[in-house]
């Protein structure tokens, strides 16, 4: 639908910059569905739920992954103006989505969920728009909701985001209530972008996605000069220059448009194929009189966890590469590189931002690739340094060093855990098995409060969400954040099967709980390796000391003793399903193991209780 | 509840044979098999194609069965061109027995009008011991029968009991000595080791009953937990464990122990016959890839590589022949590579064993690696032929999958 903001060249002082920020599932991409429709820039039959997030993924899974940027028009008091909107992700693993749209904006929308109150990620994500002088707009959303308790959270909030709780506005993403006086809010409260329109263009790349159509499209925001079609453009960090096919704004479908102004957000495609080309966080000036100085840059996402993925069938390793590459187009923070395993065979250590970046991967390439996958159990990145001084980082527990070690380092985090106080004992608990030290607690309100803790990472990423979820009956959220690393008495356990160490089994653990993984290990092989037609010894070892065994006996009878008469097809048809079933297994040595054995390592005995 | 169908290929309504499968027929054994669908009760741990009258009720008969099963002969005399002389029928069930000695005599009949019989023919019927009596025995005998089955089970009463079954303990001893009597050289008893509860101690009665009911043929069964029945139920709800395969081993070894002490050797995994007379004639021909028509519903057939199957239910199977059509509900063209495959999975089974030049290269160097592991006779390769050892016996499931 075209509105008088399909018109670029905006003065500044009519433009607005924000983004929506939140905890995950506080409704951020419902209220980014009001905003489209009350200004008018989506055609009503094409209307639907969470409309930005466009991704199958998303769809389906319900969440938001990538920030996504619109042009809305609004007016207030009879006067035009324009607003550029961000939706952001909520979840942890996709924080640094929402550090790149802060740097594209002004203002930010913090909203809370009026049944809920704060949250770990809202917290977070407050801190990250003060921390980039944001004007924040603390909004109340669902107050729909029976259980919603404006009064109690607009007090919540109200205390630490520093304003009076009458601030706090009311909203239902859900009805549309209370919306427009937000985007009001926002034209009043939200500074408009400044920067010097006569000034060579300066504008900052705060996305960059490969399109199968058209390319590589960047996302920037102008900040001095302007950017216009036709024009040869230069990336700072690089020198390289670039024809520009096209720029447009985004409302809410790609409008090509004369060119952008100071303080306005849109994208430009320039025919590059590779997403590196045209990196998040570099400067885009001219060529011919171009700026010198560029604008500050962003600090690029780290893995912070890694993962081995293998094709169930080897012959697969070339689409599964193929496909890797695909992904890492639109996807600057997933990172691989080959590896063998004995046990797997080719495969790729591959670096995530968190579980649900791994798991969302992986998802991706099963279905969008057709590749059947194992991946390993996920690890930290181990600094390891020798007693001769050699130091070595360690993405997989198979290249763990041998020899003498003077000193081991691991990742720590800060977390913060909020919940209602009831569950104060048992998070503590928690957490002190998990190696936390407590660095402090507040109480949001009467009955809630925020825990703040120092963790390694590698126990997050094990299984430390799902007990606190489970110890907290669900109502304690966590965020957590890099926080340079530890020294800590680690080991690598070892898991071997006919006396042969299976790689992909090898787990690095703090020595104290390498005893309590080892059974755990080899117990679980015992239930999930089928009976062969040998004993199977498993056992657990730290270097050559065995910490734990088990026996997986020889099976004695598989024939299937029954008389089913003249339907040959059905015993050939069972024949043939069995076969399937073992193809399913990779060889180790003799020993089929069933993929679910190098699965087995990440599942908790909460999960198995599922089942 | 019975198992279901497997998915084929839709059969067509006139029944008729591709060429392919009807060449040679007639140079090959050929054989009849009759699938009586009818039990008075239904056992519990069964998923077998048969119906109980209250199952049926008003939708089918064994009368109207009668009269489809005559259609179909008719119809499998036709579709065969000169249909080939059974050397073999096979009256199975369900319950055959219920018929009463002048119901199988029709159904011998009818298969002696559509095809005729082999001099020397082998005429089997299965029979519960409790639908048995001296006359009845004599009565099929008149009628041309030449083989007894017989479904003992075992002669522990608490295990006929968990099975469902309804005759005593001694019963199937007196049936099989009124078999006899009446002229039956052949006899045949079932077993079924394996019940939740059996004893090592109930298994040797059931050996002894066997030896002095002096039968000339034995099949034991591993009890197998069919999906769907009341059996598998009560193990799902913890009523009744679920037999364990190493008690299933020790069993199946103390009864080979026992058969072979008692002069009847092993000539398939789950059988052991006193000589080669006494072996079961039908049962070889399915083992041995030959030709035979399965009339009755749900009932398999295979003519020349070509299997195929019909309708389950006795209401349908009359409902198709009434109207001049097959009763064939699905069937499967075998390719060469389905052959191999089945011609792996049944000879190996027999004490005769596989050729080893049926076996692809890779199956055969498999088979020297299986007899290394003490799973195939090393004399028998040696001298081309895959023969299971008594571990292999327990384990050729294994073996199959390894030489497949
Ligand atoms: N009752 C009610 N439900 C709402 C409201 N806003 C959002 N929801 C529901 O809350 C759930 C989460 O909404 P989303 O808009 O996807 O939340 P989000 O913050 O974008 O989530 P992420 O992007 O994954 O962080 C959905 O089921 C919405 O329908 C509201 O005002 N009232
Ligand atoms: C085709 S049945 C029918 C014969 C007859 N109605 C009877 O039950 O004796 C033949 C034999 O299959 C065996 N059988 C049936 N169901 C079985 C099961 N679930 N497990 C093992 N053997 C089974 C029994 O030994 C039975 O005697
Ligand atoms: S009598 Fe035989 S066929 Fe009938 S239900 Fe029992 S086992 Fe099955
Ligand atoms: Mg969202």
């Amino acid at each position: 639908m075209s509105t008088f903001a399909d018109k670029t060249f905006t003065p500044p002082e009519l433009i607005r910059n924000f983004c929506i920020i939140a905890h995950i599932d506080h409704g951020k991409s419902t209220l980014a569905d009001r905003m489209l429709q009350i200004t008018g820039v989506v055609d009503p039959r094409l209307m639907r739920a969470q409309y930005l997030d466009r991704m199958d993924i998303e769809r389906e899974r319900g969440i938001t992954i990538k920030a996504q940027n619109v042009r809305l028009p609004w007016q207030i008091a009879e006067k035009p103006h324009v607003l550029h909107m961000i939706d952001t992700p909520g979840h942890v693993d996709f924080t640094y989505e929402v550090s790149r749209a802060l740097e594209a904006c002004e203002g930010a929308v913090l909203l809370v969920d009026a049944a809920q109150g704060i949250e770990a990620q809202t917290l977070a994500n407050l801190y990250l728009a003060l921390e980039n002088d944001l004007a924040v707009i603390p909004v109340l959303n669902k107050i729909d909701l029976p259980a919603a308790d404006p009064d109690k959270y607009a007090k919540e909030i109200a205390h630490i985001v520093g304003c009076d709780p009458d601030e706090v506005l009311r909203v239902s993403a859900k009805t549309g209530f209370g919306v427009k006086e937000l985007l009001d809010e926002v034209v009043l409260k939200v500074p408009p972008p400044v920067g010097d329109a006569d000034a060579p263009a300066r504008a900052m790349i705060f996305d960059s996605v490969y399109d199968t159509y058209r390319g590589v499209v960047t996302y920037i925001r102008v900040v001095d000069g302007k950017i216009t079609p036709r024009e040869r453009i230069k990336m700072m960090s690089t020198g390289a220059v670039h024809e520009i096919l096209e720029v447009g704004i985004i409302s809410p479908e790609p409008k090509a448009s004369v060119g952008l102004g100071v303080g306005e957000v849109g994208y430009l495609i320039t025919g590059v194929k590779d997403v590196r080309q045209s990196k998040v966080g570099d400067t885009v000036t001219s060529e011919r009189k171009g700026a010198t100085e560029p604008l500050a840059g962003y600090r690029e996402p780290r893995p912070m966890v890694y993962s081995g993925l293998y094709p169930v069938d080897g012959s697969d390793y070339p689409e599964l590469r193929e496909a890797l590459d695909k992904l890492q187009l639109n996807d600057a923070a997933l990172t691989y590189e080959p590896e063998t395993s004995a046990a797997l065979g080719f495969g790729f250590r591959c670096g995530f931002l968190g579980l649900l970046h791994l798991e969302i991967t992986r998802d991706r390439l099963e279905r969008e690739f057709g590749l059947d996958l194992i991946s390993t159990a996920p690890n930290v990145v181990y600094r390891v340094v020798m007693e001769d001084g050699a130091v070595h980082t360690v993405t997989n527990p198979s290249d763990w060093p041998d020899g003498k070690m003077a000193d081991i380092f691991e990742p720590v985090t800060k977390c913060t855990i909020i919940a209602p106080s009831d569950y104060i004992g048992a998070i503590m608990e928690l957490c002190q098995s998990k190696r936390g030290q407590l660095g402090g607690m507040d109480y949001l309100s009467e009955d809630r409060v925020e825990l703040r803790y120092t963790m390694p990472l590698g126990e997050i990423i094990f299984d430390f969400f799902d007990n606190l979820k489970s110890r907290t009956r669900g109502y304690a959220s966590l965020d957590y954040e890099e926080s340079g690393e530890q020294s800590s008495e680690l080991v690598k356990v070892d898991i071997l099967l006919q006396g042969e160490a299976v790689d992909a089994f090898s787990a690095i653990c703090h020595k104290d709980s390498a005893y309590g993984y080892g059974t755990r290990m080899a117990s679980k092989l015992r239930e999930l390796i089928p009976r062969q037609q040998f004993e199977i010894p498993i056992q657990a070892a730290i270097g050559s000391r065995v910490i734990a065994r088990e026996n997986i006996r020889a099976i004695r009878k598989d024939v299937l003793a029954k008389c089913y008469g003249g339907d040959i097809t059905r015993k050939r048809k069972l024949l043939e399903k069995q076969k399937v079933g073992k193809k399913r297994m990779k060889m180790v040595g003799r020993v089929e193991v069933p993929q679910e054995a190098f699965v087995a390592a990440l599942s908790t005995d909460d999960d198995k209780k599922k089942k | 509840m019975p198992s279901a169908l497997p998915a084929g290929d839709p059969a067509p309504a006139d029944g008729s044979l591709p060429p392919s499968a009807l060449a040679g027929l007639g140079s090959r054994p050929f054989g009849v098999y009759v699938h009586v669908p009818f039990c008075a009760t239904r056992c519990g741990y069964c998923d077998f194609n048969t119906y109980t009258a209250g199952e049926l009720g008003t939708s089918a008969s064994p009368q109207s069965w009668l009269e489809g099963l005559r259609a179909e002969l008719d119809l499998a005399a036709r579709v065969l061109g000169t249909p080939p002389r059974a050397d073999t029928v096979f009256v199975g069930g369900g319950t055959p027995s219920l018929l009463g000695a002048d119901g199988l005599a029709d159904v011998l009949a009818a298969v002696r009008s559509s095809f005729g019989l082999s001099p020397g023919a082998e005429v089997t019927t299965e029979s519960n011991p409790e639908s048995t009596s001296a006359e009845f025995f004599a009565g099929i005998r008149d009628a041309g029968y030449t083989r007894v089955s017989l479904g003992m089970q075992s002669a522990a009463r608490h295990v006929l009991r968990v099975l469902d079954r309804k005759h005593t303990p001694g019963r199937p001893v007196d049936a099989a000595r009124e078999a006899r009597a009446a002229g039956f050289e052949h006899v045949n008893l079932d077993l079924i080791y394996g019940t939740p509860g059996e004893t090592a101690d109930d298994l040797k009665a059931s050996l002894d009953a066997v030896y002095s009911a002096g039968v000339d043929h034995v099949s034991a069964y591993a009890l197998i937990v069919e999906e769907g029945t009341a059996l598998s139920r009560k193990i799902d709800r913890g009523v009744l464990p679920m037999p364990d395969d190493d008690v299933l081993a020790d069993k199946y070894e103390q009864i080979d122990a026992a058969m072979t002490a008692q002069g009847m050797p092993w000539y398939e995994v789950s059988n052991w016959a006193t000589d080669d007379a006494a072996r079961c004639a039908h049962n070889l021909l399915y083992w041995r890839g030959h030709d035979w028509w399965g009339a009755g519903p749900g009932a398999h057939s295979h003519v020349g590589g070509l299997r195929w199957w019909n309708a389950k239910h006795p209401a349908r199977y009359a409902d198709v022949l009434a109207k001049g059509e097959s009763p064939a509900a699905g069937r499967e063209l075998l390719t060469a590579d389905d052959r191999r495959v089945e011609r792996v999975l049944l000879e190996l089974r027999l004490r005769d064993g596989l050729p080893l030049d049926v076996l692809d290269p890779d199956g055969q160097a498999e088979a020297k690696l299986a007899a290394d592991d003490g799973l195939l006779e090393p004399d028998a390769l040696a001298g081309g032929r895959c023969v299971l050892t008594d571990r292999g016996r327990l384990l050729a499931d294994a073996v199959v999958h390894r030489l497949t």
